[in-house]
């Protein structure tokens, strides 16, 4: 077999960090597209960038910013509304552990 | 003809209007919001099971809206969108309507808020019919990653709406509605728009304001609209577009009236052709499209110059690697804490796990995996940042263009609407759809999409005019002259 | 080796809460104290969809503290992402500044200590970022309120400049004074508004090679940094003097059993993919903000002690017991206010005010009268209304009473006498009396004198102005 771009041990590994259950198929597929996906995007390897600054942005330079205002009135019931599980004015989730 | 006969005949006509034609006919109190938007949703009710271009119907509310824009439009002084019925993407937060972003994981979702740019078509009295199909969280180049099924294209259900607006895309196309709303992030309006023979506005990033529509890619994203009209794309993007103080990134520049920038006067305008862009196994048809359109505009008046813009071919690279990243870390917030699905689990890391296992599809996962890694310790460099570089010179491409030319002229996609099911088991082919589209996300720039010719099947062409940074009126003026020549004109749905 | 072959190195990044109205990218309230998720709006409980927007008083307020370390405040910065699950967090990320943070160097000058010289901590950088929101944990379930998240902190990196448990707590107390004089913090530790993380390491002597570095995390009070500091220190010393070593970890301190303990390793390493943020801009600051923000800058408690001991007169250790306590200091500069000599306010606030306060248990501020009543109180001394010793009884008993200065003289009848015109009165009245005694001491007899005063002093229940006294009976002794 030919070998994979990344091994499932670092699909895993990725899947851990973004909190994600995969099944043993999933994680085979995502080995073989990711690593399809990595092959394709090495021809940006064929571009010197030494001297080449990043772009994060594409805005207009500089920051807006308010005012140290209070403008939100408080609407704790609006906003838990959505939750899947509250308790009082409480968002519920179940045990934490580290 | 019994006179409730031609009644009905007339309303049923009243969905196919242009917005231009709708809001003068509104004005002069002939027909009434009321009327219109009960056309659209009759139209509605017709196509949707077979085109599938909404998530969600709002009729009632609609019906309410019409409603009061009527009552606006009697008392006179109404705006332009007063009493229009559009279609949004479901992307956009509407306050008390559910927004799922076309995903499992928020099916439930019922934002307590409106998007800025929603906000503004409420205050200006526009109607909304529903909120239209996407790709889930834009990803997607079809409309086929639905949670909600693909929309299909109004020119022929058996293609693509294109993606990742297509639901949007196509509701205009089968005159569900007279314009709609969409985002684009590599090509997602101008793809759906070229699919669906349809005019497709991606503006100047930062031109309008972000605030309440979900993101994919922050630095990528911008809004903007779909209509039947170049005129009436540029009035929807009138009433959006402007300073936002919700939205940290959107420009403080006053925005300009589109309108007046249509003269249809094109005389001495440089349009650029960049040769990257005629590739060779583009559709023979798409290729003879838009160098037809680019000669009708000659034949206008403008003098079209070859230009490069070297870079292109890294585009989709950069752009995959860049939008998974930010999308990685956008879609963080989906777990199942305070909104939105919540899977069954006995601590919080399951919790995370199997909510986001259960809630997004395949594109999203994949997406997700990728852009996780591409920022992951020691791959940052290689992957993400190099991205970034690759980044800047594809926005030097421009620049340097923008030189020798006032617009670019070029096709939006290299081939009409695909099948469906036709690229969803090759990822980087599907990829490839917006492989004249992204480059302009990257740069930041305006760009559109203008039907400009069918291909021997019947499916819709587009024209792609791409601007330089807030050069919307230069495009929209181009794109204006070309649909005012007569040289084309696109084919309504057989729907 | 025993421990005094090795010397500590400690570094300390402390985090503040800034005094703000409202959180750091949206219109929420950013107090504490209100009802569970009361607080909140879309933008701070991460809904989709939302943006942040920066607070622009939040950037004013780590710019004066930047200039009052003497960083440089860097005229383009930016914000980051900080990637990781826990529920308090709701984007799933953070905002922090990161690889470019606002400010950068400077330092933080300690006063003297007795037999030390000045010494700097230089700092690495002072950076913005949000807070999170609180888990309440219980049995089976845990319980999330996002009032906090948002909330806008400050953190302020130093270099592991400092190499004793006093010299942490030394900096901890001049940097809390600086947040607190600029208005960026209310520097109250016990309620969470400053946090700490301490970075301990310990290395041979004369040694310049960095050790393995322990971090120890959120220390809320000066008495548990120094604490942690002087335990983690022992602790190191006695692995290395065994011959193991010490791993790079990180401990949470046990402030009921008094040690610190490692952290329960996460899951995996973090592994935190900051990128930048693509809903902010770069922050721009231009020199004339900068610059406008300079010219305004508040009195900063290293200039406070100077100009304590130079137009007060006062010692270091006098300035240092002022403004050692936040109330006892700002009670000084109050007192002064009432127009009082420096140096007797001094004297009396260190010794009257700060044994009153001791003694009661009380706050301060509960425990003695206003300022004000206090400045009445020894005006009247300077006056010469009332003596020393009376003001002493005045002042216990408005501790007491609560009443004002002028009343409880007035009630404890402790008014001197200064009218002349009285005085003469009873000084001729006395040597009237005391004919014979009169005749021996302009016969000679200096030492009579005393007896006249008393007799005098006497006659007049000890009210008399002692000065007045003296200047009306040696007119009359010399007849």
């Amino acid at each position: 077999m030919e070998q994979e771009r990344i091994s499932l041990e670092q699909v895993r590994h990725v899947a851990r960090l973004a909190r994600l259950a995969l099944t043993p198929a999933e994680e085979q597929r995502l080995q073989i597209e990711m690593s399809e996906m990595l092959d394709y995007v090495d021809k940006l390897n064929q571009l010197n960038t030494e001297d080449v600054g990043p772009t994060a942005q594409v805005g207009e330079p500089g920051i807006t910013t308010r005012e140290d205002e209070v403008t939100n009135p408080s609407a704790a019931d609006a906003m838990l509304a959505n939750a899947p599980a509250r308790d009082g004015f409480f968002f519920k989730v179940p045990k934490i552990i580290e | 003809m019994r006179p409730s006969a031609v009644f009905t005949q007339m309303t049923s006509e009243l969905n196919r209007l242009t917005i231009a034609e709708a809001s003068a006919r509104l004005r002069r109190r002939e027909i009434s919001s009321r009327e219109l938007t009960r056309a659209c949703l009759d139209r509605v009710a017709a196509v949707e099971p077979r085109l599938n271009a909404f998530i969600t119907v709002t009729a009632d509310e609609a019906l309410q809206q019409a409603e009061l824009a009527d009552r606006r439009l009697d008392q006179g002084d109404a705006p332009a969108l007063c009493g229009i019925p559009l279609a949004i993407k479901d992307i956009y937060c509407t306050r008390g309507v559910r927004t799922t972003c076309a995903s499992k994981i928020l099916d439930n979702f019922v934002p307590p808020f409106d998007a800025t740019t929603i906000a503004r078509l409420r205050a200006a009295g526009a109607v909304f019919v529903g909120k239209a199909n996407l790709d889930e969280f834009a990803m997607g180049s079809s409309t086929e990653n639905s949670a909600y099924g693909a929309t299909r294209n109004p020119h022929g259900l058996e293609r693509v709406a294109g993606g990742s607006s297509g639901g949007s895309a196509a509701a205009v196309a089968a005159d569900e509605c007279l314009a709609a709303l969409g985002t684009d992030t590599g090509g997602s309006i101008r793809l759906p728009a070229a699919y669906c023979g349809v005019v497709g506005i991606k503006p100047t990033y930062s031109r309008v304001s972000r605030f309440g529509v979900i993101a994919y890619a922050s630095s990528l994203d911008q809004v903007g609209p779909f209509a039947r009209t170049v005129r009436d794309a540029a009035t929807v993007l009138e009433a959006v577009a402007g300073p936002d103080p919700l939205d940290a990134t959107c420009s403080g520049r006053p925005v300009p009236d589109y309108a007046r920038a249509l003269s249809g006067e094109v005389r001495g305008m440089r349009i650029g052709v960049p040769k990257e862009f005629f590739v060779e196994g583009m559709d023979a048809a798409v290729d003879s499209g838009v160098r037809g359109a680019i000669a009708g505009l000659e034949e206008l008046g403008a003098e079209s110059v070859e230009i490069s813009l070297p870079h292109t071919d890294y585009a989709v690279a950069a752009y995959y690697l860049i939008a998974t990243a930010e999308a990685s870390a956008n879609l963080a917030r989906y777990d199942g804490v305070r909104y939105g699905l919540r899977a069954a689990a006995d601590n919080n890391i399951e919790l995370y796990n199997r909510t986001r296992a259960q809630g997004f599809g395949a594109e999203v996962k994949r997406r997700i995996m990728l852009g996780t890694f591409a920022l992951s310790a020691g791959y940052y460099d290689a992957y993400y940042l190099k991205a970034q570089k690759v980044r800047t010179l594809i926005r030097r491409d421009f620049e340097l263009a923008f030189e020798k030319c006032d617009i670019i002229a070029a096709p939006v996609a290299p081939s009409t609407a695909f099948r469906l099911g036709e690229k969803t088991d090759d990822p980087i082919k599907m990829y490839l759809s917006d492989i004249f589209t992204i480059s302009v996300n990257l740069a930041g720039l305006p760009g559109m999409s203008v039907p400009c010719g069918i291909d021997p099947e019947g499916m819709p062409i587009g024209l792609q005019l791409i601007g330089p940074p807030f050069g919307e009126e230069a495009i929209l003026r181009a794109g204006d002259a070309w649909e005012r020549s007569g040289k084309f004109a696109p084919p309504r749905s057989r729907l | 080796m025993n421990s005094d072959s090795y010397e500590a190195v400690i570094g300390l990044e402390v985090h503040a809460h800034m005094l703000t109205r409202s959180k750091l990218f949206c219109g929420c309230a950013a107090d504490f104290g209100a009802a569970p998720n009361h607080n909140v709006c879309p933008i701070c409980m991460g809904m989709p969809g939302v943006l942040p927007v920066l607070n622009r008083h939040v950037l004013e307020l780590a710019i004066r503290t930047g200039l009052a370390a003497h960083s440089r405040i860097e005229p383009h910065s930016t914000f980051a992402r900080k990637s990781y699950f826990y529920p308090d967090l709701p984007k799933g990320y953070q905002i922090s500044q990161y690889d470019q943070p606002l400010c950068r160097g400077g330092y933080v000058e300690l006063p003297p200590r007795e037999g030390s010289e000045p010494r700097r901590i230089r700092l690495v950088r002072i950076h913005l970022e949000e807070d999170a929101g609180k888990n309440i944990h219980s049995e089976n379930a845990s319980l999330v309120d996002f009032n906090r998240s948002g909330v806008p902190l400050m953190e302020i990196v130093s270099e592991p400049d400092i190499r004793s448990p006093e010299e942490a707590v030394d900096y901890l107390r001049e940097l809390r004074g600086i947040l607190v004089a600029v208005g960026a913090s209310d520097g109250k530790m016990e309620e969470g508004s400053l946090r700490c993380d301490v970075n301990v390491s310990v290395r041979p002597r004369g040694t310049s090679e960095l050790g393995v570095k322990t971090e120890i995390k959120n220390l809320n009070s000066f008495r548990f940094v120094e604490k942690a500091i002087v335990y983690e220190v022992k602790r190191q010393i006695e692995e290395l003097s065994a011959g193991r070593r010490i791993p790079q970890e990180t401990h949470l301190w046990d402030p009921e059993r008094e040690v610190t303990r490692p952290m329960r390793s996460k899951e995996f390493a973090n592994d935190y993919r900051y990128f930048p943020e693509p809903d902010l801009p770069p922050v721009l600051v231009a020199p004339d903000l900068v610059e406008s923000i300079a010219a305004a800058m508040p009195e900063l408690p290293a200039q406070k002690r100077e100009k304590y001991g130079r137009d007060f007169g006062l010692s270091s250790y006098e300035v240092g017991v002022l403004l050692g306590r936040d109330d006892l200091g700002d009670y000084f500069a109050a007192v002064l206010a009432a127009g009082v000599n420096a140096k007797a306010a001094a004297n009396w606030v260190m010794t009257e005010v700060l044994r009153a306060a001791n003694e009661s248990g009380k706050p301060l501020a509960q425990a003695v009268p206003p300022p004000q009543q206090t400045g009445e109180l020894l005006r009247m001394v300077e006056q010469s209304r009332i003596s020393l010793n009376a003001a002493k009884n005045a002042f216990a008993a408005m501790c007491r009473s609560g009443n004002t200065a002028e009343a409880t003289v007035l009630e404890l009848g402790l008014a001197q006498v200064s009218d002349e015109a009285a005085i003469a009165e009873v000084c001729d009245r006395v040597l009237a009396a005391e004919g014979a005694k009169l005749a021996e001491y302009r016969a000679g007899r200096d030492k009579l004198y005393g007896f006249f005063v008393g007799a005098v002093m006497k006659a007049m229940g000890a009210k008399a102005n002692p000065k007045v006294v003296n200047e009306v009976l040696r007119r009359k002794l010399a007849g």
